[in-house]
């Protein structure tokens, strides 16, 4: 058992160490306050989604609709919070209550979550076009004051990503609601004959998924300082790949938050190597393809030697 | 009359019309004809990546082919920097879709088998590559189809569009396919229970890749057509595909969880996925809403039609 947990954890730590190696090998002005601050800035917002996707994998379901939904509260951030606070905090909770209503509706009627989240990539995509028809808006102060802080010795972008792996952690490992919710991705039917409402749990296990991806669209909103309907649109398959990245499995409610968020620190890593490669942007997709694939290809040689 | 009730494919078609009858009402500019024609064209081009994503979906649980936008941009972008406006190479550009299509099932199939993945995450992580090689090829170009192939497309043969009939004809084949052929037969088994089907001696990975190939070169295809009819290759002309075509499955009465599919349903669902769209487009609905009740719909229908099969 535990050699394994070992080399979950540990392909995604290495993988990060090399690509950053990598970086610093080609710009060795980037090892620097300066330098990490830049290359893992936008790490944070694509962190928090990545938690997100990943407590909704978790539950044995995917969610196609991340990167709607990210970019419908990051317009929600950049006009309703700065205009009508009350409002605007208001429609972010009716998010994630809409979230948990999605869950349990998915449990309860049984349905494939694959369709129900790209349904609703639609109709998020529709309110976020409804709310800021072209792009504007402007993040609220405190914000922009958060995600700007300049904390001494360690980059704020380094900082977050450690606190969203150990909140992350705490929740879903450490707790025992984190328990039930992987349970109920390893095998819902005897939680259900334990006495727990499958529904109820799920509709939990996607408010949560929702209260992540609403921080995520926030975040995104303190850096961007602006807003539109198509923003974090990649996010959907940036959350995935980080997931995968991170050591998480697709069955059984194996997942690894803190794997998750080297994950998604690493995809944005990638974004960072390949500009320093003077590689084109046209291949900056392609790369994350390839990144993937490779990091699934090395886990089955590991896995294998391990057993 | 209730045989034809118990149909998983009927409710489709009862939703269809009654869209048809409902966006038909209320909008005289374009008439009844007009708006079937537009009905017909468009939604032929979602009933031949549906068709391909069906087989997919029937392999079982897990199994779902999310790499057909990029396939269709990548197929298309390939044919008609080939053709380069040419009507003399038609055919030879179609084959070049063809090949790319069919090139992509494989290398999808090949990271399924070798790498064990999920599936979704094998085609999700190849669709990146292929976007990547579209954008690469796509770069700064305007290539127009030959006016040979963008006719055929924009035609109409005895008052109906012309890609209407291809789709047509992909249905049949692709009924024959599911309902009496072997091929079908093995899909079906191996999704309903792949041990059983194991042990009866199917060929598995045999069937598997297969049907994989046949998703993507349906994908290539229609990137192909899609491009002919569009008059060039769009980076994003893929795009609505990947919704659509697993849409389309679900809405016609195929199982999402494999096992249980049927062709009539895919023409069905395509229908009424249009006609959902222009409906709201005719009330002059905006944008946001259009995508908002899009979205509602979908997810409405999905969770009416799987109660009304797992109530049975």
């Amino acid at each position: 058992m535990t050699p394994r947990l070992d080399i979950r954890i540990l392909l995604p730590v290495l993988s990060l160490a090399i690509l950053l190696a990598a970086v610093f090998w080609l710009q060795p002005r980037a090892m620097s306050y300066l330098g990490l601050n830049l290359l893992f800035n936008l790490a944070v917002p694509v962190a928090l989604a990545t938690v997100a996707q990943m407590i909704v994998i978790m539950v044995g379901d995917i969610d196609l609709s991340m990167g709607a939904f990210v970019s419908f509260v990051a317009c929600v951030t950049a006009t309703l919070v700065v205009d009508a606070p009350g409002l605007g905090y208001a429609a972010l909770a009716a998010a994630i209550l809409a979230y948990a209503a999605l869950g349990a509706l998915i449990e309860a009627r049984r349905l494939p979550a694959i369709v129900v989240t790209l349904g609703m990539s639609f109709a998020w995509g529709g309110l976020a076009v409804l709310l800021l028809p072209s792009p504007g808006g402007s993040a609220p102060g405190w914000l922009r004051a958060v995600m700007t802080v300049k904390p001494p010795l360690v980059p704020m972008a380094v900082l977050a990503s450690a606190a969203i792996a150990l909140a992350a952690h705490l929740v879903v490992m450490r707790s025992s609601f984190g328990v039930l919710l992987r349970g109920l991705g390893g095998n819902a039917r005897s939680l259900g004959r334990a006495g727990w409402s499958p529904v109820a749990l799920r509709a939990a296990a996607y408010g949560l998924a929702g209260l992540f991806a609403v921080l995520s669209g926030m975040a995104l909103v303190g850096l961007s300082t602006a807003a539109d309907a198509n923003i974090a649109l990649r996010y959907t398959l940036l959350s995935i790949a980080g997931v995968i990245l991170g050591g998480g499995e697709f069955t059984g409610g194996r997942v690894s938050p803190v794997g998750a968020v080297i994950g998604a620190l690493t995809l944005t890593l990638a974004g960072s190597f390949l500009s320093f490669l003077r590689l084109s942007p046209d291949w900056q997709i392609g790369a994350q393809g390839v990144i993937l694939i490779a990091v699934l290809a090395a886990r089955l040689l590991f896995g294998r030697r391990a057993r | 009359m209730s045989a034809l009730l118990d149909r998983p494919w009927i409710w489709a078609w009862l939703a269809a019309f009654a869209a048809f009858a409902a966006t038909a009402a209320i909008s005289q500019s374009q008439g009844i004809a007009g708006l079937l024609v537009a009905a017909l064209t468009f939604s032929a081009f979602t009933v031949l990546v549906g068709l391909g994503q069906m087989f997919v979906i029937t392999l079982g649980p897990g199994n779902i082919d999310l790499s057909i936008p990029a396939t269709m941009t990548l197929a298309a972008t390939l044919s008609l920097k080939f053709m380069g406006g040419a009507g003399a190479l038609a055919l030879p550009g179609l084959a070049v879709a063809l090949a790319v299509g069919l090139g992509a099932g494989l290398v999808n199939y090949a990271l399924i088998l070798l790498l064990r993945i999920p599936p979704i995450i094998a085609t999700l992580a190849a669709s990146f590559v292929y976007q990547s090689l579209a954008i690469w090829s796509n770069r700064g170009l305007r290539i127009k189809p030959p006016d040979l192939l963008s006719d055929l497309m924009l035609g109409r043969t005895l008052g109906l569009p012309n890609v209407a009939y291809i789709a047509l004809a992909a249905c049949l084949l692709a009924w024959v396919a599911l309902e009496r052929a072997r091929y079908g037969r093995e899909v079906t088994a191996i999704g309903q229970n792949l041990r059983a089907a194991r042990f009866a001696g199917i060929a598995v990975e045999r069937v598997r890749c297969a049907t994989y190939l046949l998703s993507a070169a349906l994908a290539g295809v229609t990137g192909f057509l899609l491009a002919c009819f569009a008059g060039g290759a769009a980076l994003n002309m893929g795009q609505e595909y990947l919704l659509s075509s697993i849409a389309v499955v679900v809405i016609g009465g195929s199982s999402i969880g494999g096992g249980r599919s049927n062709v009539p349903g895919v023409p069905a669902g395509a229908m009424f996925l249009f006609l959902i769209v222009s409906m709201l487009n005719s009330y002059g609905l905006g944008a946001g809403v259009r995508l908002l009740l899009t979205g509602v719909i979908i997810v409405g229908i999905v969770a009416l039609g799987t109660r009304s099969r797992t109530a049975r």
